[in-house]
């Protein structure tokens, strides 16, 4: 993992001390609120409906036990024992006091983690495969070059007040985990025929009120010109970025308007005018951080563990949960564990300070100390001996953390809604908890295939259901609380934008539709199709009389 | 029989610790919605606004603005659903916010 240099450390005690100060200013009333906002925007703070918020950095997803037992803690010292995890590999803290906010990051820069670009017009925290360094069909970890971007973007002189913000997504899989397609620049690798390592650089991708798919901007650049050709791109949305209507102002809109053949025009221009100071960043160094994500030291074992097969032939919950929750590991013996934090009628990516705890535990004792954070909004042990399986297993399940679902029905990504959040228009997590509970057979589940169901609570589609293969969005219709379907939606590498099915539905009427969905999809199936394939064979016209006949 | 009274009240976030705040007729701020003054004259209302922008001003409380809220029988609560749950706390958490301490008012958030 990645270790704070001096440098790090300076600048995260600095901005600890400095918040101290801007705080105690607007306390004593020597700043106003306008003032202030930017400043507390700038380190992660909100206020939300009923408390302020604080959203914690997660670079790319990647905790240590150290820093996830450090979360717990802060839940338990500041907040009311629990924090939720976000569609962007965070944190979020909902009940959280101004006075005590900065004591609260003094905690989190002792075990080198922030709030900076959390929120405001800049680049967000840089997210990525949340099996990377783990995953069996990976080129290589992202990570390095995800921390690269970090390193690069943290209180960049120059993107520090864009036209609005910007979020960057590092995948180094062909099976796109990262969703790059919908993130203003998703960065894809490839290996040349020489097995040179290069990115496929996607711009103008992105979710919320207009969603869009990237354009590939670049095909295959060498990685020691990242920096510089990202930088290019930078100058040129900051440039010609709209800043006269914060709903047109993110890069998408620049790249439909001008056309992406004139956009990577002006990008290859940029990138030839080059830059004042040479930011292209030497092997040595890609080398030095790459030394960070060095792989833990795997056992030698055979890729088949008895002990584990054993336990699947007579625990069919194990066996369940293992086909459900454990993908392949690129290490001989080695398996990834997917830790669903949505139990069923449970709140979609909430962890109580004792589940942080266990998992963090878990981390230390059987997956060298590492934890991730998934933008499903689970958490994953990614280094774990197939003959551990059982025994991770068994803690799981008496934390209430074993529930089987991972990448099934009832996996539902649900932005915090109405119940928290000052911008929704609609509640998002009681549809996901009614529906979890509807869908909550595993062996259905598994009958069904790999389905996702997203939800957001506003046309802001924090709960990315713009990409969900069930898109459900949440809007307010004269005061009450209605709900658009969408299908089709895809993060994947076949990216794809849902399409709204029909009129919209009562939120509890919702189940039911998602129900007949379901079951028309698997009424009309073919062997081996999954909802999306099926989908695309046989349109969406089905769907629509199935709905709107029977709910 | 059920009294019924339409109007609006001032409701804000303290300062110190973002808990939603009530102005109350004596001009303090209350945690209980049923202290809310409620305001049903528009004049009332500019006044109850200006209250807040003191208030501000003063640094106790930030974003103060008004809802449409109604009395009944005595209760106040607020007529849309955001600020019944602003109000009360998660609908999804009963064991948080201001229903817990029963000061969110005697209505549930829909309904």
């Amino acid at each position: 993992m990645y270790r704070y240099d001096e440098f790090d450390q300076q600048f995260v005690d600095q901005r600890v001390t400095q918040f101290r100060e801007q705080a105690d200013r607007r306390l004593r009333g020597d700043l106003t609120e306008d003032e202030f906002k930017p400043l507390r925007l700038m380190n992660g703070l909100y206020l939300q409906l009923h408390a302020y918020m604080l959203r914690v950095a997660i670079p790319y997803g990647t905790l240590s036990s150290r820093q996830l037992d450090r979360l717990a803690e802060i839940s338990e010292k500041y907040d009311r024992n629990y924090g939720h995890f976000t569609t962007r590999q965070n944190i979020q803290y909902n009940w959280i006091k101004l006075e005590e906010t900065a004591d609260l990051l003094a905690d989190l820069a002792d075990v080198e983690m922030h709030a900076i670009q959390t929120s405001g017009n800049c680049i967000r925290n840089v997210t990525t495969d949340h099996w990377a360094g783990a995953a069996a069909d990976e080129l290589a970890d992202p990570r390095p070059v995800a921390e690269l971007i970090r390193q690069w973007s943290s209180l960049h002189p120059e993107f520090s007040f864009l036209p609005r913000k910007f979020k960057i997504a590092v995948t180094g899989a062909p099976a796109d985990r990262a969703a790059v397609k919908v993130h203003d620049i998703g960065l894809r690798m490839h290996l040349s025929e020489s097995g040179e390592r290069g990115w496929e650089v996607i711009a103008g991708g992105g979710q919320g009120r207009t969603p869009m798919i990237g354009v590939t901007v670049r095909e295959f650049l060498p990685e020691k010109e990242l920096l510089p050709y990202l930088e290019a791109i930078m100058r040129v949305y900051n440039l010609h970025g709209r800043r006269d209507n914060k709903y047109k102002a993110r890069i998408k809109i620049l790249v439909h308007e001008i056309g992406a053949d004139t956009f990577r025009d002006e990008v290859e221009a940029e990138y030839a005018r080059g830059s004042e100071i040479d930011i292209a960043v030497s092997q040595r160094e890609l080398d030095r951080i790459a030394a960070y994500f060095a792989p833990p030291q795997f056992e030698e074992l055979p890729n088949w563990s008895p002990r584990n097969e054993e336990h699947k032939a007579t625990n069919k919950e194990f066996a369940k949960w293992v086909r459900s929750n454990v993908a392949p590991h690129k290490q001989d013996g080695y398996a990834i564990v997917n830790i669903s934090l949505k139990p069923e009628g449970g709140i979609p990516g909430d962890a109580t300070a004792d589940q942080m705890r266990t998992v963090a535990d878990l981390g230390r004792r059987f997956s060298f100390d590492e934890i991730r954070v998934s933008h499903h909004q689970n958490l994953v042990l990614p280094h774990v001996r197939q003959e551990d399986l059982f025994d991770v297993w068994q803690i799981l399940s008496a934390a209430d953390l074993a529930t089987a679902n991972v990448g099934l029905a009832s996996d539902i990504i649900a932005c915090p809604g109405l119940d928290y959040c000052a911008l929704a228009t609609a509640r998002s997590i009681p549809v996901a908890q009614s529906l979890s509970r509807r869908l909550a057979d595993v062996e259905r589940q598994q009958d069904i295939g790999p389905l996702r169901i997203n939800i957001s609570g506003c046309i802001n589609a924090c709960g990315h259901h713009h990409v969900g293969h069930i898109g459900i969005l949440g809007l307010d219709k004269k005061g009450e609380e209605f709900y658009q379907i969408t299908l089709g939606g895809s993060s994947s590498e076949d990216a794809s934008i849902g399409k709204i099915l029909g009129p919209g539905f009562a939120g509890e009427d919702v189940p039911d539709a998602i129900e007949t969905i379901i079951n028309t999809y698997v009424g009309l199936r073919q062997p081996d199709e999954t909802f999306l394939s099926t989908l695309k064979r046989i349109g969406a016209q089905p769907f629509k009389e199935a709905l709107y006949e029977t709910v | 029989m059920t009294t019924k009274e339409l109007g609006k009240i001032l409701t804000a976030n303290r300062l110190s610790d973002g808990e939603v705040v009530f102005l109350t007729r004596s001009a303090a701020w209350s945690e209980r919605i049923d202290d809310a003054v409620l305001s049903i004259e528009p004049q009332s209302q500019a006044a109850l606004q200006e209250k807040g922008e003191l208030a501000e001003a003063g640094n106790l409380v930030t974003g103060a603005y008004l809802v449409e809220a109604e009395r009944v029988n005595g209760y106040v609560r607020a007529t849309h659903i955001r600020e019944r749950i602003r109000t009360l706390g998660p609908t999804v958490r009963i064991d948080l916010g201001k229903q817990v301490e029963g000061t969110g008012g005697a209505f549930a958030a829909r309904g």
